[in-house]
């Protein structure tokens, strides 16, 4: 494996990338109060006098939220921390209405715990996490609703984030973006985030510093809400270069804060370590500290489902399916949960997986929609690779039956008797068209005869056409041979 | 007929349920009384309708035998309170106007036992201040004068210092309170009634403005250690709502008061004996000895040792808890909001902040800021933790040699207003008896025991370990039955 280095005028230097992702907590109401977090209502329409601090108002900690961080931890072996506690993060912000965010700072709910990642062509590669602290989300400012005024939308307010805080572990912007991959699948598998980067329900604050091979870390920067892998990415990329340069050029990177600009792909200093708040951290006085009992962990460890990693394990060794299939039908939790209702309905894994990646997902491609909205049911497509499975269809028959399928959406099987499109092993029929064809076609025997084997093609293919497709390939080559070379 | 702004909590339910008068009368006379004792200032808000309606709610269900636990009495509200509908300042220029669209959970209890509301009781702002001299709206006068003619007005306590005026001039029979430090039985103390602390989480904070959520507990204030035991277990039991709320079944106080203490140890603790007590203070306290071992009680020395340190660590805690539970007042949302021409939001903040808190609000603000900032964290706010755990170890150690504690309320009786406002630290000194046991979560009650040689009332503390409301109520109740203590402010206003 080729390790990544930047190349720079005094020799290669090597980046340091340590990433806290902000993931939303999948949960009906928010961390401390009992108002809605869908995505999308109409602004201030989620908000409970909790989320807007009226005077008087008391946080109440929302198990849910807390039992999807558990398993969170739980899905990245990591140590669930039974004793836990709430602290403030004071500071003053239009969109912060208690004019404190409540988070973890000293004890967090779960401490350290990996991940595995799997960089394209490179070898797999533990990265450490930290801890994972569940805080609550600020509000968000509109500026652009009138000529001199800022608006507030409290509707995020209060809604429960998990920051998952990763070691300074990965050496590339691959490594980071296999690593912002992988945590995802982990979480959509879990179900405690949808991972929607595009909604901002998950985003990465990006730390980075570079050195040369081999010497102390270097002095880091944060880039703040990155919502995209590939802008984590670009940023990762454009940050060290920059730094590199910086440092090549007589000058020292400073400990700040930066913004992403997705349009130019740079970053840009937003505020130093000097006028850096000071967020008075303190235990928050209205909440005691979380104990955590053991059926409550057992009950959140019971609840997890089989994980990307024992997935993938299981269909290579148990189910046959190649690596590679395996991998990609695993990446995700949908594919992975349609694959499995293909089976479930039936299909041989092997025949099931290789269609999924070939015919499913060509079409889903074509039609540029997701799994979850297959026009084609898992059901359905387990028949349809089931009568490829007993001979009924040949592939190029099931392929018709498909892209009829995909349009009416009927069951394969309807459409194979509605339309005859059923291959036929019939050999008198064939043997019949065989005979037509080698008529027709006295000199192509003659050369075949000849020595010129490339021709069967030709007579395959003809006799497949007299057969309107529907002979069964294999019988059509055999009864063929028996012909040609009688 | 007697004035029915003599009765108290008890009697007016008694007498309401008993036909004696109507709950309409009863409320009619209080309101009248409210509108007397405008000179005052006890009020910053007079809501007659919602105690006339309460009033003829009770009536009703007297006809329909339906009677609840208050039915018929009417009460004032500490303005720290949140009332649906009801300006709710907490006694500050920042929340003037609000006008809350929830009821708290204290005055929802209240009123759901059938309790109306007379007004909203002014009190030091953000109940910050032991004199009431901290309000926006003017400072509360106490009733009471002393006897050497010189007509000072005097403090009456704070921070429920219009709670506790109105009580003593005769405008409510009963009044909520709240207590970070010994805002209940300070200004009983001064006025001359009794009033309760509960044990932290005895009663919901839910809709109580916050000033140290690790230290407010609600309680009432009342005439006597009776009506207050029947107030505290309306106000009392478990909130959903409130995270630090205890979750444990209310008891029957009242039933099961007796001043029989017999079998009961009560400790004095020694390092309650502060440099420079009045000899007055230390007189009434072995008086309050005598009416224990009359009642029953063992008598017994303990030792607090961290007692001098109390006040020290409370004016870290508090402050800092304070300056983050203010920060919500910033202009943004409700309340008082200052936008100088031009203005960014941080000028915003400024000129809200600077314009809508009263000094001593900043003063603490900036304490408390200061105690929670980088470098000072653990100097302060972590060692502050410490010692109130020790506080509280203190106590502990005190309950393996006995059941409850005897200390003055207060160094002093009622000082004159403006006496001890310029000098924050006599102020604070005040609080010297109460915030051991606000910091250790404990309740404690004062209850009047006697008067000073200008004739001002003084009154003592029982101290309980947690949970023991029947035992400080009991023990209070000892003293009042043996103290006899008659005396009331004449009506000058």
């Amino acid at each position: 494996m080729s390790s990544y280095r930047i190349q720079g005028g005094t020799g290669e230097w090597e980046v340091v990338i340590g990433l806290e992702v902000h993931a939303q907590v999948t949960s009906e109401s928010k961390l401390f109060s009992g108002a809605a977090t869908a995505f999308g209502a109409e602004p201030n329409t989620q908000v409970s006098l909790i989320d807007a601090a009226m005077p008087g108002m008391l946080p109440v900690p929302n198990k849910e939220c807390i039992r999807q961080a558990v398993r969170t931890g739980m899905a990245i072996n990591a140590q669930i921390n039974k004793w836990s506690r709430f602290d403030r993060k004071n500071y003053f912000y239009a969109d912060l209405p208690q004019g404190y965010q409540i988070s973890q700072l000293y004890h967090p709910l779960v401490g350290e715990g990996s991940i595995e990642i799997e960089p394209e062509g490179a070898e797999p590669k533990v990265i450490g996490i930290e801890r994972i602290h569940v805080e609550q989300d600020a509000g968000k400012l509109m500026h652009d609703q009138h000529p001199t005024r800022s608006y507030v939308d409290l509707n995020r307010s209060g809604v429960a984030l998990m920051e998952i805080v990763s070691r300074p572990d990965m050496r590339s912007p691959a490594e980071a973006g296999a690593y912002v991959k992988k945590l995802r699948s982990i979480l959509r598998y879990v179900g405690s985030c949808d991972g929607n980067m595009e909604q901002g329900s998950m985003r990465a604050d990006v730390n980075v510093s570079v050195r040369k091979p081999g010497d102390a870390f270097g002095t880091r920067t944060e880039t703040k809400n990155v919502n995209s892998i590939r802008f984590v990415m670009a940023a990762i990329e454009y940050e060290a270069r920059r730094q590199v340069d910086l440092i090549e050029d007589g000058g020292t990177v400073v400990q700040e804060t930066r913004l992403f600009d997705p349009d130019k792909g740079v970053t840009r200093s937003m505020r130093s370590k000097e006028d850096a708040h000071d967020y008075r951290y303190f235990p928050d006085p209205d909440l005691l500290p979380l104990e955590l009992d053991d059926a409550f962990l057992e009950e959140a460890r019971a609840s997890l489902p089989e994980l990307p990693d024992a997935k993938r394990k299981r269909y290579e060794e148990v189910l046959g399916i190649s690596a590679y299939n395996a991998d990609v039908l695993t990446a995700d939790v949908e594919t992975a949960r349609w694959f499995e209702a293909m089976l479930a309905e039936g299909a041989q894994a092997k025949a099931a997986s290789n269609w999924v990646m070939s015919e499913l997902f060509g079409a889903l491609n074509r039609l540029g929609k997701s799994i979850s909205e297959s026009p084609v049911s898992p059901k359905q497509a387990a028949e349809l690779v089931g009568l490829v499975q007993d001979g009924t269809l040949s592939g190029s028959l099931a392929k018709q039956v498909f892209e009829v399928m995909l349009e009416t959406g009927q069951d394969a099987g309807v459409i194979v008797e509605e339309r005859g499109l059923k291959q036929t092993s019939d050999t008198g029929a064939i043997e019949a068209e065989i005979a037509k064809v080698m008529e027709a076609n006295p000199d192509k025997v003659a050369e075949y005869r000849g020595g010129k084997d490339k021709l069967f093609g030709f007579f395959v293919g003809q006799t497949m056409r007299a057969m309107a497709g529907k002979a069964n390939p294999a019988v059509v080559n055999d009864l063929l041979k028996k012909a040609l070379d009688a | 007929m007697t004035d029915l702004t003599d009765l108290g909590i008890a009697a007016i339910r008694d007498g309401v349920a008993a036909g004696t008068f109507s709950a309409r009368e009863v409320a009619d006379s209080f309101i009248a009384s409210v509108e007397k004792g405008r000179p005052l200032n006890a009020w910053l808000v007079e809501t007659p309708e919602h105690a006339i309606a309460a009033a003829e709610a009770a009536d009703r269900a007297r006809t329909q035998g339906e009677l609840l636990p208050l039915s018929g009495v009417p009460l004032g509200i500490k303005d720290l309170f949140a009332t649906k509908g009801v300006e709710t300042t907490a006694a500050s220029g920042i929340l003037k106007g609000f006008k809350p669209e929830y009821e708290s959970t204290i005055t929802s209890k209240l009123f759901g036992a059938g309790a109306g509301m007379l007004g909203k009781l002014n009190m030091d702002q953000f109940a910050m201040g032991s004199s009431n001299e901290t309000s926006a709206f003017g400072n509360v006068i106490s009733p009471w004068r002393r006897n050497d003619g010189g007509n000072a007005a005097l403090a009456p306590g704070g921070s429920s210092g219009g709670s506790s005026t109105a009580v003593a001039a005769r405008m409510a029979p009963g009044v909520t309170g709240t207590d970070t430090g010994g805002s209940i039985r300070q200004p009983a103390a001064f006025t001359g009634i009794s009033g309760i602390k509960p044990t932290y989480g005895r009663c919901s904070r839910w809709g109580v403005v916050a000033f140290a959520s690790s230290l407010d507990q609600a309680g009432p204030m009342a005439r006597d250690v009776r009506d207050c035991a029947i107030m505290l277990e309306a106000m009392s039991g478990f909130d959903p709502k409130d995270a630090t709320s205890l979750d444990i079944a209310v008891p029957q106080w009242e039933k099961a008061l007796s001043g029989d203490l017999k079998g009961k140890k009560v400790g004095v603790p020694k390092e309650y004996r502060v440099d420079g007590m009045p000899a007055e203070i230390e007189a009434l306290w072995q008086q309050g000895i005598q009416f224990l071992k009359d009642a029953g009680a063992e008598i017994v020395e303990v030792s607090l040792p961290h007692t001098k340190y109390a006040l020290p660590t409370y004016y870290i805690i508090a402050p800092a808890e304070a300056s983050s539970n203010l920060a919500r007042y910033d202009g943004v949302r409700y309340g008082l909001r200052d936008l100088p021409d031009g203005a960014n939001l941080q000028e915003m903040y400024a000129a809200t902040r600077a314009d809508g808190f009263g000094a001593e609000v900043k003063r603490r603000i900036m304490i408390g800021t200061y105690v929670l900032s980088a470098g000072f964290y653990d100097a302060y706010y972590t060692k502050a933790q410490k010692v109130r755990a020790l506080i509280a170890r203190d106590f502990d150690q005190a309950w393996e040699k006995c059941d409850l504690l005897l200390t003055p309320t207060a160094p002093s009786a009622a000082f004159a207003l403006g006496e001890k406002s310029a000098d924050p630290i006599a102020m604070y000194l005040n609080d010297v008896f109460t915030v051991p046991s606000s910091l250790a979560g404990l309740p404690a009650m004062s209850v009047p025991a006697g008067l000073d040689a200008q004739g001002l009332p003084l009154g003592l503390q029982i101290i309980g370990k947690a949970l023991d409301e029947q035992g400080v109520l009991n023990a209070s109740l000892a003293i009042e039955e043996r103290a006899g203590f008659t005396a009331r402010p004449g009506r000058w206003w």
